[in-house]
């Protein structure tokens, strides 16, 4: 076990932990964004930001990658913490101004708009995280999506932004995003993501809707596992 | 031979030169690009297909880099220089003119697919500023008025 | 010594030295875009058309671009005689002016007698008799203003061999050094000469290149890479441009030494393609070192055994930063990661690598010839050695300079640099490119150096030195640099993707006269989140072009926003305003 001190309160940590972990499990808040427990870790919103003090250095990292280690001191409160926080909030509302999701941690920790900043209309509500990316090709194995173009013009969809012919509307990427950019409309029988419509798979016993055609095939392609029986709900079986 | 197949063959061979391995993807693009004077569509959606890569990953690539263009280039690539020292040797100046003269803005090419204007950081012939290159040729101490004459003499 | 070594120098020096006049024009990058391709065809047609008994060869950038088209003479037994602004009309009057007692009706800008080598104080004469006449009167380039306070190491060779010529490269005593380590130097030993020497990254971090191979060396795993950073980004600097293309064997030779020192296999040279001489040049080099020996299986029969590949850019700016480079070399689009891992440890493939820039790789074989003693006492105390710049902008002398650090501003402006032209004043000295900051003219008698520059508010960055006078608008320059940095963000992180694009949406609109009271204090506040918050270090660098031009012109900035008046005259919809 690793000894380290967080806002003054002394914690013992596993080895290879991050600070963000040791943080949530000693009940110390801090607060997070871009960060999914499932997924490895992006580092880009910035928002876990924390004032960490080795010896005599003192830096600011992100908690959710940076590990914990022996003998570190670590603010999550501190003035440069602070005002780190208090921009990336601002400029994201002002990048996503209709996203509730952030307005809503920026008015826990009392971050109010920056007015000067003049307001996005063409970025939805994407904060560039990437797990969406990720969970497509490091979970489900299909890697439909992905970021394309460079700085603020980096924006998150299939190549081409046209539906893409390997994405089998799962849904996944919609589950982690943590701002809800990412809409999956489920009307009648089809499902409709990245611009592409889905045939909704029935249960062939009660007729419940499943889960995309694609998605089904895709499943029982990599699993092995015969389509048949994936095309029985759970109730039914 | 269609024009798909075709394409498919000069496309197996480049992957074939750099024995398929991911890390090459950007050589890969460069030599497509080489050779089809921009990276078409169809082309990437044969790269995907011959090496197995996710077309989500190559399309990432293809534009992330400067370099890469998804829309047909012009025949001659103007770039004018805005480097530091060109900078303030009045480049901005320099790039107005040939945005009028060409009726572009910087980043596109001219409906008569002869020229394709970009600025450019940095030539390093800050010696010689301001400077813009066309294809291969850098030219020094420019000066607005000189731009239409050289225009002008690659439409010959 | 290795015979085959001994006999490419020996082809080297009749090469370098012929019986025959030979005549060698600078044709580097900068030399070809100011003509010196069409002097070199005017020579060779004269030179077939006379029949003249002549060789004629190509040379790299020796750093006087404010010269350019550079033609140097060497007559056997004469000084080596240098002519500059050449252009194709003057070649019969060169070609005619050779040979005994012939007049010299076109004046040489400057001669060389003899040279001593430095990296093994070879002495290399050129006049081996009685100095004519005529010749006394042109100037010695050891003594002209330009050169008098220079001492090359690293551009050693750039402008006095044929890049593409091996033999010359070892003549003037290349691959010794390498000769010398693996026939009874331990690695281990390799890296105390190099901590000792006290050399720092000359790429912009700094950081000290001994500490790092150490690190690199004692970092578990069997497989590790030594990376060569030729992504030179900064506009305005090109100074790994003119070693890569006038001495790529410098830079091949620095790595074989260090990948033998930390324990790598393979090597990678990344060149950024807007440099395809410098990749050209680098390409032939690799191919001819292998020819020799110098590179692959067991290199001088040591049971050493070491190659290289030469990998393009494509255009990104932040892939000089050591971990999207990396990225890049990787096929991936070159985004950077969290360095809190270092890349010593866990870099190219996760495996231990060492990255280090062009220079610094050029200077390595010359402090294995002559000791970490001998470099240190050059420079200063913590900054030893020298440092390669580019001279460029509103200055006389434009052009390469490579000085020992310490040398300070107002020399470099002033000595070297000849002046500011048109009688104009002095404003401020931008370092650092888009990383660095501007020193104001009131600082000129600072000595250059990593932790000066950095305490003025700058940086030594990879070393283009933009000088600028008093008809530059520093805010301008601000929200240049911003622009800049706004179109080569990757896009991963908050502070830098969204925080530099409003700090130039605000720049612009200060420099349009839309600028508001409290602009300033914004700046600076956002500033020291966006360095706390960002990723990398291109973010974390961004505001420093804000926060020095802020620190040192304040003034201007506030004639920008509260009097809608642009001092420097340079911004448009204020001019109009008045």
């Amino acid at each position: 076990m690793i000894n380290l001190v967080i806002d003054n309160k002394k914690i013992q940590a596993e080895g290879g932990s991050t600070i963000l972990q040791a943080a949530q499990n000693n009940g110390i808040k801090i607060p997070t964004l871009c960060y999914h427990e499932e997924l490895t870790a992006s580092g880009s919103c910035r928002l876990c930001s924390v004032e960490i003090t080795k010896g005599k250095r003192t830096k600011i990292v992100t908690s959710c990658i940076y590990q914990v280690e022996e003998g570190l001191i670590v603010n999550t409160q501190s003035e440069r913490v602070m005002n780190v926080r208090r921009l990336v909030l601002q400029l994201l509302m002002a990048r996503c101004p209709e996203s509730e999701v952030i307005q809503e941690i920026a008015e826990k920790v009392d971050v109010k708009p920056q007015t000067r900043f003049q307001l996005d209309e063409d970025k939805g509500k994407c904060i560039l995280c990437r797990q969406c990316v990720k969970v497509c090709e490091e979970v489900v194995g299909v890697s439909a999506i992905g970021f394309s173009y460079r700085g603020a013009d980096k924006v998150v969809g299939p190549p081409f932004m046209e539906p893409s012919q390997t994405c089998i509307g799962c849904g996944a990427c919609a589950y982690v995003c943590p701002t809800g950019h990412i809409i999956m409309e489920d009307l009648g029988d089809e499902r409709i993501i990245w611009g592409k419509h889905f045939k909704m798979a029935k249960c062939k016993v009660c007729g419940k809707l499943l889960a995309p055609e694609d998605q089904l095939k895709y499943i029982s392609k990599t699993t092995g596992v015969p389509l048949d029986n994936l095309t029985t709900c759970v109730d039914c079986r | 031979m269609s024009k798909t197949e075709n394409m498919r063959k000069s496309i197996k061979a480049i992957v074939e030169k750099y024995h398929g391995e991911e890390s090459s993807l950007i050589a890969i693009l460069q030599d497509i690009q080489q050779e089809y004077n921009f990276l078409p569509k169809e082309a990437l959606n044969l790269l995907s297909e011959e090496t197995k890569m996710p077309l989500s990953r190559i399309y990432e690539v293809s534009t992330y880099y400067n370099s890469f263009s998804l829309t047909p280039r012009g025949r001659h690539v103007v770039q004018v220089c805005a480097g530091t020292a060109c900078h303030i040797k009045g480049s901005p100046k320099l790039l107005s003119r040939v945005e009028n003269e060409l009726d572009i803005k910087c980043g596109e090419t001219s409906e008569d697919l002869m020229f394709t204007l970009k600025d450019v950081r940095c030539l390093g012939c800050c010696s010689l500023a301001p400077v813009i290159k066309v294809d291969d040729h850098i030219y020094a101490y420019m000066t607005e008025d000189k731009i239409p004459e050289i225009l002008e003499s690659y439409r010959k | 010594m290795n015979s085959l070594l001994a006999k490419m120098r020996a082809k080297g020096i009749k090469s370098l030295a012929p019986s025959k006049t030979k005549i060698m024009v600078g044709m580097a990058t900068c030399g070809i875009a100011s003509g010196a391709e069409l002097v070199y065809n005017a020579l060779a047609d004269e030179i077939k058309k006379q029949k003249l008994d002549i060789i004629l060869s190509k040379t790299g950038c020796i750093g006087m671009c404010y010269r350019e088209p550079l033609v140097d003479v060497i007559e056997p037994t004469h000084p080596r005689l240098t002519y500059s602004k050449v252009s194709p009309k003057d070649v019969t009057a060169i070609l005619n002016q050779i040979g005994e007692g012939k007049k010299k009706d076109k004046k040489p800008y400057c001669r060389i007698d003899e040279e001593n080598l430095i990296i093994n104080e070879e002495k290399m004469s050129y006049l081996t008799s009685t100095l004519p006449d005529d010749m006394k009167v042109i100037p010695l380039m050891s003594e002209i203003d330009f050169y008098k306070k220079q001492v090359k190491i690293a551009t050693r060779n750039c402008g006095f061999i044929d890049p593409g010529n091996i033999d010359e490269y070892i003549a003037r005593g290349g691959y010794f050094s390498l000769q010398k380590i693996l026939f009874g130097i331990e690695p281990e030993k390799v890296i105390d000469e190099v901590e000792g020497s006290g050399l720092r990254g000359r790429g912009g971090g700094g950081f000290p290149t001994g500490f790092k191979w150490r690190s690199c060396r004692n970092a578990p795993g069997e497989v590790k890479y030594v990376i060569c950073n030729g992504d030179e980004g900064d506009p305005g600097a090109y100074m790994d441009r003119s070693i890569m293309e006038g001495d790529p064997h410098s830079v091949i030779e620095g790595m074989i030494i260090g990948a033998y020192a930390i324990g790598a296999q393979e090597g990678y040279i990344y060149v950024r393609d807007e440099y395809p001489l410098a990749v050209r040049a680098l390409t032939e080099a690799v191919s001819q070192a292998r020819e020799g020996g110098f590179l692959g299986k067991d290199i001088f029969n040591s049971g050493f055994s070491f190659d290289i590949k030469i990998s393009k850019g494509s255009g990104a700016f932040v892939c000089g930063e050591s971990t999207a480079l990396m990225a890049s070399l990787e096929g991936k689009a070159g985004e950077p990661r969290a360095k809190y891992v270092h890349t010593v440890e866990h870099g190219l493939w996760d495996q231990p690598s060492n990255l280090n820039n062009v220079e610094t790789w050029a200077n390595v074989p010359v402090i294995m010839s002559r000791g970490k003693d001998w470099f240190s006492q050059i420079g200063s105390k913590k900054s030893t050695g020298t440092k390669v710049f580019s001279l460029v902008g509103n200055v006389k002398n434009v052009g390469l300079i490579e000085i020992p650090m310490g040398t300070t501003l107002k020399e470099i402006v002033y000595d070297i640099g000849g002046g500011i032209p048109k009688g104009k004043k002095l404003k401020a000295v931008q370092t650092g490119g888009p990383s660095g900051g501007c020193i104001p003219e009131g600082l000129i008698d600072l000595p250059v150096g990593f932790d000066e520059l950095t305490k003025a508010g700058s940086m030594m960055g990879s070393g283009g030195m933009i000088i600028m006078d008093e008809n530059i608008c520093m805010v301008d320059v601000a929200r240049y640099f911003e622009e800049f940095l706004q179109g080569e963000s990757c896009g991963k992180c908050v502070p830098c993707r969204e925080g530099v694009r409003r700090m130039r949406e605000i720049l612009e609109d200060i420099c349009n006269g839309k600028g508001r009271d409290g602009d300033i204090e914004l700046l600076e506040d956002m500033s020291q989140a966006i360095i706390d918050g960002s990723l990398c270090a291109l973010g974390s660098s961004a505001p420093n072009p804000v926060l020095s031009t802020i620190r040192y012109f304040r003034d201007e900035y506030n004639a920008h926003i509260l009097e809608k008046r642009c001092p420097a005259g340079v911004c448009q919809e204020l001019a109009h305003a008045e």
